[in-house]
């Protein structure tokens, strides 16, 4: 397998992890994911980590790389299901992922996607209102 | 006489003991207050019994002889039971070498002749010091055992993690928060926070004596980790003079969400959770 | 005195060779009843210094070794390479520091991660960086 399969949900794409993470695969599933976010128009994306138990500094930067990419094509990342001692570990490794959304499950990050999502659309209305 | 050393000893089994356990209890080291004399002289009978089984005239220059192992066992078996009820390494030390005593005592009764009882002493020293040996040894061990089950329990004791509202759970620190600690912390709260599917955390530090810059980078790591979960971590119970420190040795924590008492951090994660909690009017209720 | 107790080498030329040397990794720390925790910081460091052995140096060997000493056991890994060396080891143990524009937290991070750490290093001639983690460490 060369691919992470991306799933489209509504305004938001979801990917799970499944298997560990080789080098090539990550950035395979960086460039994807960025392409997919402008093809769709996507507001956010979800990443599902919890099947992952080893999240070393590359695969750290490609997370935070991700969250980025798609912030600057409008779309938020959620990084979800974190391990206890995948986030103890990155937290000694010195990597707090910054910039980067977190929430304990796929439902939550939806929700906080969703959040978001209806707070900009809350702004734009006002923003329209204002203008009459 | 031309009995033999081994069997002077077993065939004054009785009288070793009563020899033995009255030097037991007239000594200074007798601690009737940690166990009944009947408890003592049971113990006691125990060891001389298979001392005065494993003994030939063969193995007693040879205490690593095999033949050996019951009595080191129940020696090991009596010097760990003693570390646990909390005798003193004298006590224990004196209650073989007065077994020591006692044989000394036997024999001198019944040997005569000088030269031979010379010989015999010489002996029974050897086997004795290294019961003696062995009692330390396991003595230690006994300690050791204990104090490593204390530090197990008072770290399992120390960091309780409640989940005080759906969603919302709460650790009071109790006790200084050094590294290994802040490991035993952040391991129980995240494992929580997943078991229960909590995003608030309460981290209290109201029990905690003071906070220099190693215990606010453990807690600022804490907080990252719990963040890194999606979960949100406040910290409360912050005194007025851990407030003045914080500032004094420049530690940042600006970036973390800290409250004076548990019960503001409370009121606090309802509002993040959108709750509220109100009074009910009784009066209108009444009606 | 630490005694090694079990020995294991393995080569390591492509990144592909990651996931299974992490697998080799994790079966030795399991083997010695390594909670989950450490488990991870350890897998966590011996994945950042292999990867620095196949960027920097096109590839190296590791020895995975159980280890005793006393009460406790723990998991030994040697990571050695005849690859270019580091000039200024003090500056490449700077978090933040690096060559590959990544975020150089690979050394320092992975000597955070274990209970000893020792990197030796000599211009041209390679590099050996030795990691151990205690069981309960
Ligand atoms: N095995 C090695 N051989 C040569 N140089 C190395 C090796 N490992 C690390 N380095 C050097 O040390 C620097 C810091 O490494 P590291 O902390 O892992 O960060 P990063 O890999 O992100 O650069 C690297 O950029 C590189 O210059
Ligand atoms: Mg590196």
């Amino acid at each position: 397998m060369d691919k992470i399969p991306i799933l489209r949900m509504g305004p938001f794409l979801l990917v799970t992890i499944q298997v560990d993470l080789y080098d090539r695969l990550a950035l395979n599933l960086e460039s994807d994911l960025v392409q997919k976010v402008h093809q769709t128009g996507a507001r956010g994306v979800l990443i599902d980590i919890s099947a992952v138990s080893i999240v070393d500094s590359f695969m750290g930067r490609i997370l935070g790389n991700i969250a980025s990419m798609t912030r600057v094509l409008d779309a938020e990342t959620v990084v979800v299901g974190m391990q206890p001692a995948v986030a103890i570990t990155l937290i000694e490794l010195g990597l707090s992922l910054k910039g980067v959304h977190t929430a304990l499950d796929v439902e939550r990050g939806m929700a906080l996607l969703q959040e978001k999502l209806d707070w900009d659309t809350d702004v734009a209305d006002d923003d329209g209102d204002n203008i009459e | 006489m031309a009995n033999s050393l081994t069997q002077l000893i077993q065939s004054n089994k009785a009288r070793l003991l009563d020899l033995w356990i009255q030097k037991q209890l007239t000594s200074d080291s007798l601690r009737d207050d940690l166990m009944s004399n009947d408890e003592l002289r049971a113990q006691s009978e125990e060891l001389v019994n298979a001392l005065a089984r494993s003994l030939t005239e063969e193995n007693i220059d040879q205490v690593d002889s095999i033949q050996f192992d019951e009595v080191f066992e129940i020696l090991s078996g009596i010097s760990v039971y003693r570390a646990q009820q909390g005798f003193s390494p004298r006590e224990t030390g004196l209650y073989i070498f007065s077994l020591k005593d006692a044989i000394l005592d036997l024999i001198r009764q019944e040997i005569t002749d000088p030269a031979r009882l010379f010989e015999e002493s010489v002996r029974i020293n050897r086997l004795l010091d290294s019961l003696g040996v062995v009692t330390f040894e396991t003595f230690i061990k006994g300690r050791e055992e204990v104090i490593l089950r204390q530090t197990e329990e008072i770290s399992d004791i120390s960091t309780p993690v409640i989940q005080i509202w759906e969603g919302i759970l709460a650790l009071p620190i109790i006790g200084t928060l050094d590294s290994s600690r802040t490991q035993v912390v952040m391991e129980n709260l995240l494992q929580r926070i997943v078991d229960t599917g909590s995003n608030i955390a309460i981290l209290d530090i109201s029990g905690v004596p003071a906070v220099d810059s190693l215990v606010a980078q453990h807690l600022i790591k804490t907080v990252s980790a719990t963040r890194l979960m999606g979960a949100e971590c406040i910290i409360s119970g912050i005194r007025p003079e851990i407030a003045q420190t914080v500032v004094h040795l420049g530690i940042d924590l600006s970036n973390i969400i800290t409250k004076a008492s548990l019960a503001s951090a409370l009121k606090h994660a309802f509002a993040m959770s959108r709750m509220a909690v109100k009074r009910i009017d009784v009066d209108k209720k009444a009606l | 005195m630490v005694i090694t107790l079990s020995k294991d080498r393995m080569s390591i030329s492509r990144e592909q060779d990651l996931v299974p040397f992490r697998n080799r990794v994790k079966e030795a720390a399991v083997k010695i009843g390594m909670g989950i925790v450490n488990q991870t910081k350890l897998i966590t460091a011996a994945s950042e210094l292999v990867r620095n052995m196949f960027r920097y140096a096109g590839g190296g060997e590791v020895l995975i070794e159980v280890v005793s000493k006393g009460r406790e056991s723990g998991v030994r890994l040697t990571f050695t390479d005849k690859g270019p060396g580091i000039a200024d080891l003090s500056l490449a143990m700077q978090d933040g520091y690096s060559t590959g524009k990544s975020l150089g937290l690979g050394l320092p991070g992975a000597k955070r991660l274990v209970n000893e750490f020792d990197l030796k290093s000599t211009v041209g001639q390679g590099t050996t960086v030795t990691i151990l983690k205690w069981k309960n460490g």
